[in-house]
């Protein structure tokens, strides 16, 4: 049984600059993953160093499992890939409003937003909107 | 989740949700519906006449003050102006609205800001076969952004920014000798715009900001086809066209007021996404007395350089003259214009604005034959 999935992720609309400039990025996840999205790759680690912002912080890491979703993913990829300022990428345990999320070139809206259950080789698309000139 | 089938055609997969009415549509129907309400929006209005001469504000702005979300980061997407030259184009083939159109750009001499940008402008050029004029701050102030900006600092540098842009906007206007320009304007900035405005208390800005024409300086007419349309559709129609646009930063301080306007308006529609056309709706109904409309100072024209201003100089004047003499920081009040005055004589040699008023030659790139 693979233990994991693989994800592919495209940031545009100047997201790709809080992700070191790349737009393109494939991340393998497990398929089961902490319900409290906790993002330690070894749940049983606790004392990992996750930003102690708004993450929500359970006891142990040794909680409940969910199939991977999409909130997961972006909590994975807030704790893993995201260079700087988090604050710009997530708000209130989501995303960002103002940032554009497509599932498989669907709007994730039409597909239960965060609680999407990814699948092996999915394509994920941030795009911003937040935008002046 | 099973696959959406669209709501209207009631056939292909649904691949977005409206945020303005919430219909779940497909691609082709989507293209539809947008490009229908952007002609819509341009008949009711009754923006242009056949012959008309209109010039698309391709600056990659939004010919306001820069607007900001990201503190101390600017992101510019050109997917607006891009937008609106490719449905423009296809909506005048289509419907023969019979007019001219023409890119115009401004370079505001940022270094690697706007030059990336200002490439895709030429692509765009050739892609849609129009004629483009880009005029640069430089050629037009005396003056760069980074020259402004290593003068003055990053604080206040978007006042310049946004008055010179604007100017830049109607004196290229001007050269091409159009009737017309429209901008990138979508529904997102205005309902910004009635926001601050009612933060402000600036009722006489809050009575013209939901206008969907305005003819302000000179003679030529500004509008903003895209008045109804949602900054969220803007970016999924580029995408799903794959239109040729580019986003980048800007190094420059932001306007950060807007910056909160915007992310409040942005937590309202993630609430609720009718909130941005409700927003406009509300700016429409307000009905401004009279004697508030004309609170504007009587206009008259520039002594300097010809341009339509309340004062005896025009702002960038003003500011053009505080750069000069080395107290652009201070001179954006009235206040501080007084104590400048007081400072001495203006010198001799300042610059005049080309004003580029009805021009016989007008030169213009043309597209490049490929």
């Amino acid at each position: 049984m693979a233990s994991t999935i693989s994800i592919n992720i495209v940031f545009s609309g100047g997201l790709e600059l809080l992700f070191g400039n790349e737009r393109n990025h494939s991340v393998s996840i497990p398929n089961f993953v902490p319900s409290d999205n906790s993002t330690c790759s070894t749940p049983s680690s606790s004392s990992s160093s996750t930003p102690p912002s708004d993450n929500v912080v359970s006891s142990t890491g040794a909680g409940d499992t969910k199939a991977a979703d999409l909130e997961y993913l972006i909590y994975h990829l807030r704790d893993h890939l995201l260079k700087e300022r988090p604050e710009l990428f997530m708000e209130n345990g989501t995303i960002r409003p103002g940032i554009l999320v497509l599932i498989n070139d669907t709007d994730w809206e039409l597909e239960g937003e965060g609680s999407y259950q990814l699948c092996d080789n999915d394509e994920i698309l941030f795009i911003s909107t937040l935008h002046g000139g | 989740m099973a696959p959406t089938s669209c709501s209207l055609c009631r056939d292909a997969k649904a691949i977005l949700k409206r945020p303005k009415t919430g219909q779940q549509i497909c691609k082709d129907c989507f293209f539809f519906v947008f490009e229908t309400e952007v002609h819509h929006t341009i008949t009711e209005a009754e923006l242009f006449k056949s012959g008309d001469r209109v010039a698309i504000g391709a600056s990659g702005g939004k010919g306001k003050t820069t607007a900001v979300i990201w503190p101390d980061m600017l992101i510019v997407l050109m997917a607006d102006s891009t937008v609106l030259a490719y449905v423009m184009k296809t909506l005048n083939d289509r419907y023969n609205y019979g007019l001219e159109l023409f890119l115009l750009s401004i370079d505001e001499g940022i270094t690697g800001y706007r030059d990336d940008s200002l490439e895709t402008v030429k692509r765009n050029q050739q892609q849609y076969d129009m004629p483009l004029k880009i005029l640069s701050y430089d050629e037009l102030y005396g003056w760069t952004m980074d020259a402004i900006v290593e003068q003055i600092g990053k604080k206040n540098n978007c006042t310049f920014c946004g008055v010179f842009r604007r100017q830049a906007l109607d004196r290229g206007a001007n050269s091409l000798n159009v009737d017309h320009i429209v901008t990138g304007h979508n529904a997102d900035d205005i309902a910004e715009t009635v926001l601050m405005n009612i933060m402000r208390g600036d009722i006489a800005r809050l009575g013209r900001c939901t206008l969907i024409c305005t003819q302000g300086e000179d003679t030529i007419k500004r509008s903003k086809p895209f008045k109804y349309a949602y900054e969220k559709e803007i970016v999924m129609y580029a995408y799903f066209k794959k239109l040729d646009y580019f986003s980048t930063e800007c190094i420059y301080s932001p306007d950060a007021y807007r910056g909160h306007a915007r992310t409040f308006l942005k937590d309202l529609e993630a609430a609720r996404p009718s909130a941005i056309i409700d927003i406009i709706h509300s700016g429409e109904a307000f009905e401004v007395k009279e004697e508030i409309k004309a609170a504007q100072k009587a206009q008259q024209t520039c002594k300097r350089c010809g341009y339509m201003s309340s004062n005896d100089l025009c702002k960038a004047c003003t500011l053009l003259e505080g750069l000069e003499r080395g107290m652009a920081s201070s001179v954006i009040t009235d206040r501080a214009r007084k104590k400048m005055d007081a400072m001495g004589p203006t010198p001799e040699n300042l610059r005049t604005i080309p004003l580029f008023r009805s021009t016989p030659t007008i030169t213009v790139e043309m597209p490049s034959q490929s």
